[in-house]
C-alpha cells in the first residue's frame, strides 16, 4: 500500500468509480424492474431529490475519509441546523437567508473544532468527532428544549421541495437536484481542479512521507473537516426542507454517509477515492433503501441489508485487491 | 515506536493514567457530594451505588479493550447487548429452571458473532470498523424486526446479579471485579495476552516470529464479544427485560471506545491495558453521578459529557509526536 507509487492509486480511483456506479445501476435496474414509472425523468428527479441529504454529506465525508479520518458529528450538525433553522426564522421569510448565512457559521465552527482538535490535540477523529457528536446533540437538543419549536417559512423549505415543472427534456426539476449538481461540481473542483486533492491523497496514505514533502498536513487535514460540516450544513437545510423540523432529523447519517464512501470504492483510513465513490455510493445506498421499501421489507430490515451489503462491498475490493496483488 | 509498542505496556504506560484518571474522578464525586450537601453519595451505599454504575459500561469496556489492544475495533458491541437482553428475557420467560439455558444460548450467540467477526476482521482482510458496524447493523435489523415475537422477561431469581449482594457489596460489582481481575491477569501474565499486545504492536513483526496473528485478532474479537453478552445478561437482569434498543440508547459503542481510548489504551493496538481502561469507566460513573447531584439538565450532561471525552483523551494524546488520523 504504502510503497505503491502514485499510477496505481490514479487505476484505483478508476475502479472504484466503476463498481459504485455498477452497484447504481444493477440496483437502479431492480427497481424499474419492479415499478417501470421509475425510469420516468420525473421518478428519477424525484428519486435524486430524496437521496440528495445523504449524496452531499458522502461528499463532505468523503474528504475526511481520503485524508485518513472519519467524521461522526456530521448528523449531530443535520440535526442542529434543522431546529435552529426553525427557533431563529421561526416562520419569518425575511430572516431566512441571513440565518442560513449564521448556520454555515455554526458548521464551520464545528469543523474547525475537529480539524484543530485532531490536528494539534493529536486525539484521534474518531474520538474527537464523537466528542462533538455528543455535544453538538447536547447544544441542538437544550436549546430546543428538546423538542420540534419555531416553524420553517416557504423560502427555507423550498431549498429542499421546490421543484419546477415544464422543464425542457427532463419534464420537472426539483431545487434540490441543483443544489446536488453544483455541490458536486465544487467537491469535483475541491480535488480535481486544485492541488488540494493531491494533498489529502497524500496525507491519507501516508502522514509523515507527505509532512516530509512539504505537504501542510495539518492545514489539509482540518479544511477536509471544515469541508464535511460544510456539506452537514447543506444537507440539514435540504433535509429541514423536505421532512420538517424534527430532534432526530440528522440521526445515524453519519454512519450512512460512511457506508455510502466506501461502497463507492473509497479505502477508510486513507489514500483512496475519488469524488465519484461518494456520489455513486451514495446513490446506490439510496438505490438500496428504495428498492427495499419497494419490496415492502419491514424497516427495521433496512439495518440488516445495509450491513450484508457493506460488509459484501468492501469484501469484494478487499478479494479484488488481493487477486490483483 | 512499534518496538516500544511491541513490549507488554500496562504495567509502565497504563497504571500512571489509571490512579491519575481513578484520582481526579473520586476528587470530583468527593468535591461535588460535600458541595451539594449531599453526604449520604460518601457512605458505603453511595460508594456502592457510584461503582455500580460501572458494571454494564465496565463489562462491555473489557472486551473493547481487548480487540483495540489488538489493533481492531468492535463496533457490533451496542446491538449485541440488545440481542442478548433481548433473547434472555425471551427464553426465560420468567421460569428459574431457564436461566442456565438462557444464559448458555447468549453466551453462544456471542461466541458466534465474535468468530464472525473475527473471521471477517482477520481472514477477510475487511477494515474492522465496516466489519463490525456491518454485523452490528444485521443484528439491529434481525432484532428490531423479530421483536414482537420476542418478548419475555427474566426470572426473579436472575435478577439477583443486579439487585443482590454479599455482605452489603452487589453481586454485579463482584462479577465486575472478578472479571476485570481475570482480564488483567490474562493480559499481563499469560501468552495469550502477550500475543495480543505483540500482534497489535506490530502485526508484521508477530507473525515473522512465529505467532498466527489471524488466530490472536479472532480470540479477541470472541472475547470482546462474549464481555459485551454478559453485559447484555446483566442488563436483562436489572431492567428484568431486554428491548431491542438499550445498547444503542445507552451508546456502548462508542463510549466503550472512547473509555478504552481515554484510559490510555491506544487505537493503533499494543499498548494499554484494563486498569486504564476501568478508571475511564469509573470516570464516566463520577461524572454521571456529580451531574446528577448538580442537576444538571439532561442535555447539558450531553454536551458536558462530549467536551470531556475529547479533553480526556487530548491530555495523553497530545505528546504524540506522529500525526493521528
Amino acid at each position: 500500500m504504502t510503497t505503491v507509487p502514485l499510477p496505481s492509486s490514479r487505476r484505483a480511483a478508476g475502479i472504484a468509480l466503476n463498481a459504485g456506479l455498477v452497484i447504481f445501476v444493477v440496483l437502479y435496474a431492480a427497481i424499474a424492474l419492479l415499478q417501470p414509472n421509475y425510469l420516468e425523468p420525473g421518478l428519477f428527479m424525484n428519486f435524486l431529490r430524496r437521496a440528495a441529504p445523504l449524496l452531499i454529506l458522502a461528499c463532505g465525508q468523503l474528504y475526511v475519509i481520503l485524508t485518513g479520518g472519519f467524521d461522526l458529528s456530521m448528523g449531530a450538525v443535520a440535526t442542529l441546523v434543522v431546529l435552529a433553522a426553525s427557533i431563529l426564522i421561526n416562520g419569518d421569510p425575511d430572516a431566512t437567508w441571513a440565518v442560513i448565512g449564521t448556520l454555515y457559521v455554526m458548521g464551520i465552527a464545528v469543523g474547525l473544532v475537529n480539524g484543530l482538535v485532531v490536528a494539534f490535540l493529536k486525539v484521534p477523529s474518531i474520538i474527537t468527532t464523537l466528542g462533538t457528536m455528543l455535544l453538538v446533540n447536547g447544544l441542538a437538543l437544550a436549546w430546543s428544549g428538546g423538542a420540534a419549536r419555531g416553524d420553517l417559512p416557504d423560502n427555507f423549505r423550498n431549498l429542499g421541495r421546490l421543484v419546477w415543472r415544464g422543464v425542457p427534456v427532463i419534464g420537472t426539476l426539483p431545487l434540490a437536484v441543483v443544489v446536488i449538481a453544483g455541490f458536486v461540481a465544487l467537491a469535483w473542483w475541491g480535488l480535481n481542479g486544485t492541488v488540494y486533492g493531491k494533498r489529502a491523497l497524500a496525507v491519507g496514505d501516508n502522514p509523515r512521507a507527505a509532512e516530509l514533502a512539504g505537504t501542510p498536513v495539518a492545514v489539509t487535514r482540518i479544511l477536509a473537516f471544515v469541508v464535511s460540516a460544510v456539506s452537514a450544513v447543506t444537507a440539514g437545510i435540504l433535509l429541514g426542507g423536505f421532512s420538517g423540523v424534527s430532534v432526530n432529523a440528522g440521526e445515524g447519517l453519519e454512519l450512512q454517509a460512511i457506508a455510502a464512501c466506501v461502497i463507492g470504492g473509497a479505502q477508510l483510513l486513507g489514500g483512496r477515492g475519488s469524488i465519484w465513490s461518494a456520489v455513486f455510493g451514495a446513490l446506490s445506498l439510496f438505490a438500496l433503501f428504495t428498492l427495499l421499501n419497494i419490496l415492502g421489507l419491514p424497516q427495521a430490515l433496512r439495518d440488516s441489508i445495509q450491513g450484508l451489503i457493506l460488509i459484501a462491498a468492501v469484501g469484494a475490493s478487499m478479494w479484488r485487491s488481493r487477486k490483483r496483488n | 515506536m512499534t518496538t516500544d509498542a511491541a513490549k507488554p505496556g500496562p504495567a509502565r504506560s497504563g497504571l500512571p493514567i489509571s490512579i491519575l484518571l481513578a484520582g481526579l474522578s473520586i476528587g470530583f464525586f468527593v468535591v461535588v457530594a460535600l458541595a451539594t450537601g449531599e453526604v449520604s453519595q460518601l457512605s458505603g451505599q453511595g460508594i456502592v451505588g457510584l461503582l455500580q454504575r460501572m458494571v454494564a459500561l465496565g463489562l462491555v469496556s473489557i472486551g473493547q479493550t481487548f480487540v483495540i489492544l489488538v489493533g481492531s475495533i468492535d463496533l457490533s458491541v451496542a446491538a449485541l447487548i440488545s440481542a442478548v437482553a433481548v433473547l434472555a428475557s425471551h427464553i426465560m420467560q420468567g421460569d428459574p429452571a431457564m436461566i442456565l439455558p438462557a444464559i448458555l444460548i447468549c453466551l453462544g450467540l456471542c461466541l458466534a458473532v465474535g468468530l464472525v467477526n473475527g473471521a471477517l476482521v482477520a481472514y477477510g482482510g475487511i477494515n474492522p470498523l465496516i466489519a463490525t458496524l456491518g454485523t452490528g447493523l444485521i443484528i439491529q435489523g434481525v432484532l428490531a424486526a423479530s421483536f414482537g415475537v420476542l418478548q419475555g422477561a427474566v426470572a426473579r431469581e436472575f435478577q439477583v446479579i443486579a439487585y443482590g449482594g454479599l455482605l452489603g457489596v452487589p453481586y454485579s460489582l463482584l462479577l465486575l471485579a472478578v472479571l476485570s481481575l481475570a482480564a488483567g491477569f490474562v493480559l499481563d501474565r499469560t501468552l495469550f495476552g502477550a500475543r495480543i499486545y505483540a500482534v497489535g504492536g506490530n502485526p508484521d513483526g508477530a507473525r515473522l516470529a512465529g505467532i498466527r496473528t489471524e488466530r490472536v485478532t479472532l480470540s479477541a474479537h470472541v472475547v470482546a464479544s462474549l464481555f459485551a453478552g454478559a453485559s447484555g445478561l446483566y442488563l436483562a437482569a436489572r431492567l428484568q427485560s431486554g428491548t431491542p434498543w438499550i445498547g444503542r440508547d445507552g451508546i456502548y459503542d462508542l463510549e466503550s471506545i472512547a473509555v478504552t481510548v481515554i484510559g490510555g489504551t491506544i487505537l493503533a493496538g499494543g499498548k494499554g491495558g484494563v486498569a486504564g481502561t476501568l478508571a475511564g469507566v469509573l470516570l464516566f460513573a463520577s461524572l454521571d453521578a456529580g451531574f446528577n447531584m448538580l442537576g444538571v439538565d439532561a442535555f447539558l450532561k450531553q454536551v458536558l459529557r462530549g467536551a470531556i471525552v475529547i479533553a480526556a483523551v487530548a491530555v495523553h494524546a497530545i505528546r504524540t509526536k506522529e500525526h493521528v488520523a
